[in-house]
């Protein structure tokens, strides 16, 4: 009993002292982590994410700053405790110097504050684009390169009230935060030029029926503003389609995706000439972007048609690191001050166009009203009808003014 | 000769008090301390079906909602750092919240047996997640609350390391003991009684349906104490945490453990988080699910009343008796 109880003790003992040998055993090579979901809805998305990193370590020949690069993986599966639990395996045990991640917006706000008690490691956003994540108390460790979900909305309520001539305009959201973002962006614009949100209608993640939110649909609304997450947008245009309502719609980001676009269905045929925005589009007619384009389809030839926006999220944000690393020749010494400093002064010249800082660390970026169109091939894509350039988290908006405003939510902004 | 069992539980004492001083952060807190948090929650569910006989799947929601009024009740991110109440009172209204709920469920649950129980806790369940993800206005809906304050002190936070995980080891070993004082006063025998045969007990002048929904209050209890703690350790809640998986990993941990001692449900914890945290690192980021469901089917198999069954099954075949280690597990 007891010699079996000690061999047992020994043997925990063992396993433990063995893994603080690895992990104190420490080469000089960088380590990166990168943490993306590989598990629940988002899959897809994860799978774009280590794509990206992948190609973007690869063009470094898996060397900045004259070091090695290690690069550790991790999964999560969209919830923010599970992102927690995998960043800090991350951090503390794998002592990574800098992680890049996370997906989606919750898993971000749970990352930042993370970041907070983990002062000495550089945090790089991955794709998630909650708008508190770098807006509300920020953490000086946590850097954002892409554009935040409000940001992404940039120049489409301008575009449908001056192009279109919607004036009143009901809203049909997924009821979490990232939704009340995008909608926040687009009625900044689409509220300050007169126009009316008459109604807003917010359905649950996951929703799979969506008759009694379409029924609620207001007559006299011009439009109908749509933000859901992708399997659930898939399943709102095919009920909307079903019930002949006549309402054009307005795309948010998530739901002009090629996931969505690519989906087969009778209400592809609705989807043409529907105008969306975000900070990336398939159709950017650009040398350099279709150079970019050009590399992804031979690097992942079982990849999707063209890159996503989170393949191209992961992608700048795991080159800004890499700029970063080179800038200050790989030395993360005392603290990756040095390294940070770099980072926050950072221009970078990204496939969808340049990209920095503010003092926030949160990017100031380009943004892409499109159209969806028609590819001769048959295939759906959103064509670039306008470009806003340099796209501030404040949406050009003074910051004491649009920070008292109050974080999106449900009710905030409102013009009925 | 024979050693005293109290040997063996010295020396295991001694080791969960010496292990924090040699491991890193990682494996006292991610490790360790989360164990420590996922086997209560598994606990009070071994309580319920070891000597109860009841299988509840609304453990992890019970948990949840002892999280979830801690939360409302503390300083979160979206509170502008003010509490509602001091965090001594905080805590009991969560265990108080999270004990009541147990009852609530119990009162409900106790009305059906077997594989009907289990239908009928699921779907309390899944009635309690949908309720935390589409109530906006004080449960935060899909959101959830983030940024949790954890109460400092003696001007240390309850979060730091060393504190956590001795916070965890603490309130581990008080609920196995209360569970094993339990099972044998007059209480946790009539329990024991019920579970074998429930009418003996009626006939013998017992009210079998409050002694089962008394076990559910007790559960609650120790879930409770796993709500408060998992909240503080991943400082804030949301509908997922109280979700399909989470609800089924507590019965898997539960599981692997065995449900046929309580000493199982922290085994398992230690083997769920262990695999949670490693998987990856042996079979890489694309097949790590298959490698922990494989590990799970494995033990399943080998034993089915989980890792404390085989090991009490191999000392039985040592010691040449075939059925050494079998228990009867009445579901």
């Amino acid at each position: 009993m007891l010699s079996r109880k000690l061999r047992c003790l020994a043997l925990v003992a063992g396993i433990t002292a063995g893994f603080s040998i690895s992990v104190s055993a420490q080469s000089t090579n960088i380590r990166i982590g990168g943490l993306a979901t590989l598990d629940g809805p988002f899959v897809a998305l994860g799978q774009e994410a280590f794509r990206a990193m992948e190609m973007a370590f690869e063009e470094a020949n898996y060397t900045a700053g004259g070091r090695k690069i290690d690069w550790i993986k991790e999964s999560s599966d969209g919830r923010p405790d599970v992102a927690l639990t995998k960043a800090r395996k991350l951090i503390e045990q794998d002592k990574v110097d800098i992680l890049i991640g996370p997906m989606s917006g919750g898993e971000g706000l749970a990352i930042k504050e993370y970041a907070k008690t983990a002062p000495t490691k550089t945090f790089v956003n991955g794709f998630s684009a909650a708008q508190e994540t770098t807006l509300v108390s920020p953490a000086a460790n946590f850097f954002r390169f892409g554009a935040d979900g409000a940001q992404w909305q940039a120049g489409l309520g301008n575009y449908v009230y001056d192009t279109k001539g919607y004036r009143n305009v009901a809203v049909v959201a997924g009821d979490y935060s990232f939704g009340y973002t995008q909608v926040l962006g687009f009625m900044s614009e689409f509220c300050a030029k007169g126009g009316k949100v008459i109604e807003k209608i917010w359905v649950p993640n996951g929703t799979k029926d969506f008759s009694s939110a379409i029924a609620r649909i207001p007559n006299k609304a011009d439009a109908v503003y749509i933000m859901m997450g992708g399997a659930d947008s898939i399943n709102f245009l095919t009920q909307y389609d079903q019930s002949g309502a006549k309402q054009p719609l307005i795309l948010g980001s998530n739901v002009s995706d090629q996931t969505v676009l690519s989906a087969k269905g009778p209400f592809q045929r609705r989807l043409v000439g529907l105008p969306s925005a975000h900070m990336v589009a398939d159709g950017i007619e650009d040398a350099v972007y279709k150079d970019y384009v050009a590399k992804y389809k031979k690097r992942f030839p079982d990849g999707l048609s063209s890159p996503s926006a989170p393949f191209y999220g992961y992608y700048v944000a795991t080159k800004a690191v890499l700029a970063g690393l080179n800038q200050v020749a790989g030395d993360l010494s005392g603290d990756q001050a040095k390294f940070r400093a770099a980072l926050s002064k950072l221009r970078l010249d990204m496939p969808a166009g340049q990209v920095s800082l503010d003092e926030n660390r949160q990017a100031i970026a380009n943004i892409y009203v499109t159209e969806v169109a028609r590819a001769p091939d048959g295939s759906l894509y959103n064509k670039v009808v306008k470009v806003i350039p340099n796209v501030n988290q404040t949406l050009g908006q003074p910051r004491e003014a649009f920070v008292a405003r109050g974080v999106p939510s449900r009710d905030n902004p409102s013009c009925p | 000769m024979t050693i005293s069992p109290w040997v063996g539980r010295a020396l295991l004492a001694s080791a969960l008090l010496v292990y924090p001083h040699l491991a890193t952060d990682f494996w006292i807190v991610s490790v360790g301390a989360y164990a420590m948090v996922l086997g209560i929650i598994a606990l009070s569910l071994t309580f319920l079906t070891a000597y109860g006989g009841m299988i509840s799947m609304a453990q992890m929601a019970t948990a949840g909602a002892a999280g979830y009024a801690l939360a409302i009740f503390s300083a979160h991110s979206a509170s502008a750092g003010m509490a509602l109440l001091p965090w001594p009172w905080a805590v009991a209204a969560a265990i108080a919240v999270g004990t009541l709920t147990g009852i609530l469920i119990g009162i409900v649950a106790v009305r059906s047996q077997g594989i009907y129980m289990l239908m009928s806790t699921l779907a309390i369940a899944m009635i309690m997640f949908y309720l935390a993800q589409q109530n906006t206005t004080i449960l935060h809906g899909f959101d959830g609350f983030s940024g949790v304050a954890v109460p400092r002190v003696g001007g240390v936070s309850l979060r730091e390391p060393l504190p956590f995980y001795f916070l965890c080891l603490t309130s581990a070993a008080l609920l196995y003991a209360l569970v094993i004082y339990l099972v044998r006063v007059p209480f946790g025998l009539v329990i024991q009684g019920i579970r074998d045969d429930p009418l003996r007990m009626a006939s013998l002048g017992y009210r079998v349906w409050l002694h089962q929904v008394m076990a559910f209050a007790v559960a609650g209890f120790i879930a409770a104490v796993g709500g408060v703690l998992s909240l503080w350790y991943h400082g804030g809640i949301s509908p997922g945490s109280i979700g399909i998986t989470a609800t089924v990993n507590v019965l898997i941990v539960a599981v692997i453990g065995g449900l046929g001692h309580p000493r199982g449900a922290f085994i398992g914890a230690l083997v769920f988080v262990l695999l949670q945290n490693f998987a990856v690192d042996l079979v890489g980021s694309n097949r790590y699910n298959t490698l922990i469901g494989f590990v799970f089917l494995v033990i399943v198999m080998a034993s089915p009343d989980g890792l404390t069954g085989l090991w009490r099954r191999l000392r039985g075949m040592r010691k040449g008796s075939l059925d050494g280690g079998v228990v009867t597990q009445k579901l």
